[in-house]
């Protein structure tokens, strides 16, 4: 059988992603997982705070996989768990995609569309190249957050924690619920990388101290951790002499950043975007081979579910398009990212596909208060978005009309961070 | 009683075990560690050297050469990924030159085979991203590259396959001479042997201060790296060393046998045996001079950074610091040493092993009889991720297990899991199952595979989870216990 819309990862990207696909008119569409669940990686957040954006409430990260889940079921569209996709290949009209699990061995699937929804990774400990030894007790936050939530076991007792994204904040309240005694959280950057909402529900409601300007320099211990030398640093990040501190600990949590996984999208040959390590997309999430989408975290890290799955119903309109012949793809624009900016998505507009707006995505650099972030084609603002405050840790959504788009017809579209006028 | 005991699993000791099975005798092979190639054979640059720059005069000159040509059956038998991709020595000037004839002319006393000397173009044809002033090279086509620790695991399983009693966590402590037999003290009880091979690696002093009187020291000398994901492994298609100085012999540039790319190592005295600690600055001080010949190199790629000390022997006087191999039947009677076995220790092996049964334990031991039962050869290691397409679709239907993956960046299934815990020699701790099937060795370092590797090791073992070690037994434990919600649930 030929599947009109297959999709890689059943995380929450892929569920919506596949929802939508559906409901646009592909007839048979099919999620392939390699876990033992759908719900990717809201299957180990069991703390609130998803959906508020989407349904007005806060659920739990297995309570908003959920309400996708259901639809997924609703729908009657079949999925394949404990199934890894090994390969894609673009045979043309067709992509075979080659897959593995228990049940049916080995097997090549084939699509005229694909989604990529495959999420992302953490970065680890030899990735940033802590000095010292190689103990055991150092672990990814997300591995612990594992142990805990899912098999039931600690992975230590006295905690330090680096980096402050939001698994870390998470699994410092996580752990001292589960009676760890949790001394620090540092954090390389003057500013955390975290949601403001995280550090203070999860570290100052548990006098959790929160060192910013600080990294780990040294990690003890040949066989178990037995503590780390933690120092603080100067603006060049570089560390300042006779600030170390040594604190004992058994356990050393890293939460230092989130790489998108696209071994499979790499190896097809897809256009990748150095900034955002994902592959460039469009409007409708299309990347450079024509059949192929993406959608979710394996495009760019979100710290926000809501986000994900409104990227996915993107994803899953251009699937359907695709297939019908719907889709156009002469592209208007191009976007790029100017002072201030690290990345922007979509890096590409086709104006023919979009409806009423075209939502961009974007991180700002540094910690910005009271700045905005304008929109440029040429020398002509087109756009302005104001925000109290600009954060690494929260992306900035932008949305721009069709019809101020529409009075260009063609360019680059370059987002800055300017003095607010 | 055994005849033979053997204190020390790293490569030297796994593989004259092996070696001494062609003949029939009681053999035992003692390690302290929780697995076998733990020490030196756990890090160390993993290259099959040539054979030119050692003096043809030493012990090391006389083994690289014929060690390294015995390569390529050895890892077919023990099933050991090994690429024979060549190594040059690059320089920057005539007066690097000069050195790079120096060593051409000691290769050819040494016997090393296909020696030539390159021209600039030739060398860039070559390798496409050294640094451009480079302006010759020495190149040697028969180095190669091997993994250190899956040829030291399959060498202790071969032996053990062929009749070898292996003892882990076994740490030696004292030996008794009762002058016919000694006598091994270890913390898991006492071992009697005709004869003792000591292979204990940076401790080979401390072991023969038991016996006699001290006539070598080991010094540490360490020595750091770095390994880069597989995308940055293509940059060199050979093993790329900088001219060697008075300095030492500066920082290379290889390919792994599995894809990555590894630079390194420098020189550092240590005063502790056990310090494998990396430092910060030593660490910049490799990017640097890698940098010199390959300036590409992608540092935002670095997926693992570790550091591994040698064993360099001083002799006698203890002043002399560029010490041979110390491979003979000591002072003591019975007992030999394979000592400062340091580089290229792990290249020479199959030499040196041929070497040290044939020409000492053979004259020491009369009547030896062949062992008629002799296999050299392990059971194939499956690799999923190295099969062809029908070969998956066969392993998952004879066992679904290989359908099962459980360390994607590496592509490793449950399968292969399975079975290197089952092998002998097998996977006791979550770090032996990752030197044998590199689950947690990719790019994500564990961070998903881990907890599914705890899972698998628990339930084969048959052992709770949180008794699973990472490495030591005991000392390195990975889980604290139940979490207090599962303790009030219970
Ligand atoms: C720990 C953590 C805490 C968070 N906290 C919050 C929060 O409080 N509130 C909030 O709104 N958002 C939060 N987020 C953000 C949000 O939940 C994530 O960004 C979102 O889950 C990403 O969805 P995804 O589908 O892109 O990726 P994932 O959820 O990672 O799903 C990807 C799926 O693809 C599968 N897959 C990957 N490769 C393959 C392959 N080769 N073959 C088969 N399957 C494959 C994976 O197994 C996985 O199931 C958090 C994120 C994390 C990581
Ligand atoms: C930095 C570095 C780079 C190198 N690069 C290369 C290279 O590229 N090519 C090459 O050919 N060679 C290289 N070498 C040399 C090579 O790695 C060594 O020659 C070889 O691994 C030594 O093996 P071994 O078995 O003697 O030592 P080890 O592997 O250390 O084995 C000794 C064993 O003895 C055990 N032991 C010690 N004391 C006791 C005790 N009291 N009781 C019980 N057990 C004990 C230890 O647990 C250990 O397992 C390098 C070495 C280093 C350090």
């Amino acid at each position: 059988m030929i599947y009109d819309v297959v999709i890689l990862g059943g995380g929450p990207a892929g569920l919506a992603a596949a929802v939508e696909a559906k409901n646009g008119g592909a007839e048979n569409v099919l999620i392939l997982e390699r876990d033992r669940e759908l719900g990717g990686i809201l299957n180990q957040c069991i703390h609130n705070g998803f959906g508020l954006h989407t349904f007005n409430e806060e659920l739990t990260g297995p309570e908003y996989a959920e309400r996708y889940i259901q639809k997924v079921k609703d729908l009657n569209i079949p999925y394949m768990l404990d199934t890894m996709v090994l390969d894609m290949h673009d045979n043309g009209d067709l992509k075979a995609i080659h897959v593995i699990n228990e049940e049916n061995g080995y097997m090549i699937i084939e699509a005229k569309a694909v989604i990529l929804t495959m999420g992302c990774r953490e970065r680890t400990s030899g990735a940033i190249g802590i000095p010292g030894y190689r103990p055991s007790g150092v672990f990814t936050a997300g591995t612990a957050q594992r142990f805990i939530n899912m098999e039931g076991f600690m992975p230590g007792k006295e905690v330090v924690i680096l980096g402050s994204g939001d698994i870390g904040l998470i699994m410092a309240r996580r752990m001292t619920l589960e009676g760890a005694h949790v001394q620090a959280v540092c954090e390389l950057m003057p500013y955390s990388n975290g949601l403001v909402r995280n550090i203070v529900q999860c570290l100052d409601d548990y006098d959790i101290p929160l060192k910013l300007s600080h990294t780990i320099t040294f990690i003890h211990g040949k066989d178990r951790l037995e503590g780390v030398t933690v120092a603080k640093v100067d603006e060049k990040l570089k560390v300042i002499p006779g600030t170390e501190e040594y604190i004992p600990c058994d356990t050393l949590l890293l939460s230092v950043g989130l790489i998108p996984e696209n071994e499979i999208t790499r190896n097809a040959g897809v256009v990748m975007d150095n900034r955002t390590n994902g592959a460039i997309v469009g409007e409708l999430r299309q990347t450079s081979m024509p059949g192929v989408f993406a959608c979710g975290n394996v495009v760019h890290v979100h710290d926000l579910v809501d986000f994900v799955s409104e990227e996915a119903v993107l994803a899953g309109k251009g699937a359907a398009k695709f297939i019908k012949g719907e889709l156009d793809n002469e592209i208007t624009f191009t976007t790029t990212n100017g002072d201030g900016i690290g990345y922007v998505v979509p890096q590409q507009v086709a104006m023919k596909n979009v409806e009423d707006k075209v939502t961009f995505y974007m991180r700002v650099r540094q910690v910005f208060k009271d700045k905005v972030v304008n929109a440029y084609i040429g020398d002509q603002l087109i756009a302005t978005k104001k925000e109290k405050k600009l954060l690494p840790a929260e992306m900035v959504n932008f949305k721009i009309a069709k019809d101020i788009l529409a009075q260009y017809p063609a360019g680059e579209i370059r987002f800055v961070v300017e003095e607010a006028k | 009683m055994y005849d033979i005991a053997i204190i020390g699993a790293g490569i030297a000791g796994s593989y004259i075990a092996r070696e001494l099975t062609r003949y029939k005798l009681d053999i035992v092979l003692l390690d302290g560690e929780n697995d076998v190639g733990n020490q030196i054979t756990m890090a160390n640059s993993a290259i099959v050297h040539a054979g030119f720059d050692a003096p043809a005069s030493k012990l090391k000159g006389k083994f690289n050469a014929p060690g390294n040509i015995m390569y390529e059956k050895v890892c077919e038998d023990l099933d050991v990924p090994f690429k024979r991709c060549g190594s040059l020595v690059v320089a920057h000037n005539e007066y690097e030159m000069a050195t790079i004839q120096e060593l051409y002319q000691n290769g050819l006393k040494n016997g090393v085979p296909g020696l030539q000397i390159l021209f600039k173009d030739e060398v860039h044809a070559m390798e496409p991203n050294l640094n451009e002033d480079i302006c010759g090279a020495l190149y040697a086509p028969t180095a190669g590259i091997v993994s250190p620790f899956e040829l030291c695991i399959h060498a202790a399983e071969n032996a053990v396959d062929n009749g070898v009693t292996l003892k882990m966590n076994h740490m030696v402590s004292d030996i008794k001479n009762h002058h016919g037999y000694f006598e091994i003290i270890t913390n898991a009880g006492n071992v009697e042997a005709k004869y003792v091979i000591n292979a204990a690696g940076l401790f080979a002093d401390n072991i023969y201060a038991m016996v006699g009187e001290p006539y070598f020291k080991l010094l540490a000398r360490k020595g750091h790296y770095f390994i880069f994901d597989k995308e940055a492994g293509s940059l060199v298609n050979s093993v790329i060393f900088p001219c060697p100085s008075k300095k030492g012999k500066g920082i290379l540039v290889a390919p792994t046998v599995h894809g990555n790319l590894l630079i390194g190592p420098d020189a550092e005295p240590v005063s502790y045996k056990g310090d494998i600690a990396t430092t910060g600055e030593r660490l910049d001080y490799i990017k640097e001079n890698a940098l010199k010949n390959c300036p590409d190199l992608p540092f935002n790629k670095i997926i693992r950074s570790y550091a591994g000390l040698r064993n360099t022997p001083v002799r006698d006087t203890y002043t002399t610091t560029d010490g041979d191999f110390i491979i003979e039947e000591s002072p003591v009677r019975g007992f030999i040493n394979v000592a400062g076995y340091e580089s290229p220790g792990l290249t020479s092996i199959p030499a040196v092993a041929h070497h040290v049964v044939e020409n000492i334990v053979k004259p020491m031991i009369p009547h030896l009889e062949e062992n008629p039962d002799y296999n050299p050869k392990v059971r194939k290691h499956l690799r999923f991720d190295e099969m062809t397409e029908e070969e998956k679709v066969e392993i998952i239907k004879e066992d679904p297990k290989y359908g099962k993956v459980i360390c994607r960046c590496e592509t490793i299934t449950e399968g292969e899991i399975i079975d290197v815990i089952h092998r002998s020699a097998g996977a006791r701790s979550v770090k032996a199952v990752k030197k044998r099937t590199r689950a947690g060795m990719g790019r994500c370092q564990g961070g998903f595979c881990s907890p599914r590797v705890v899972e698998i090791l628990a339930r084969e073992l048959n052992v709770p989870l949180d008794d699973v070690m990472y490495d030591q037994q005991d000392s390195a434990y990975i889980l604290s216990g139940h979490t207090k919600s599962v303790k009030e649930e219970a």
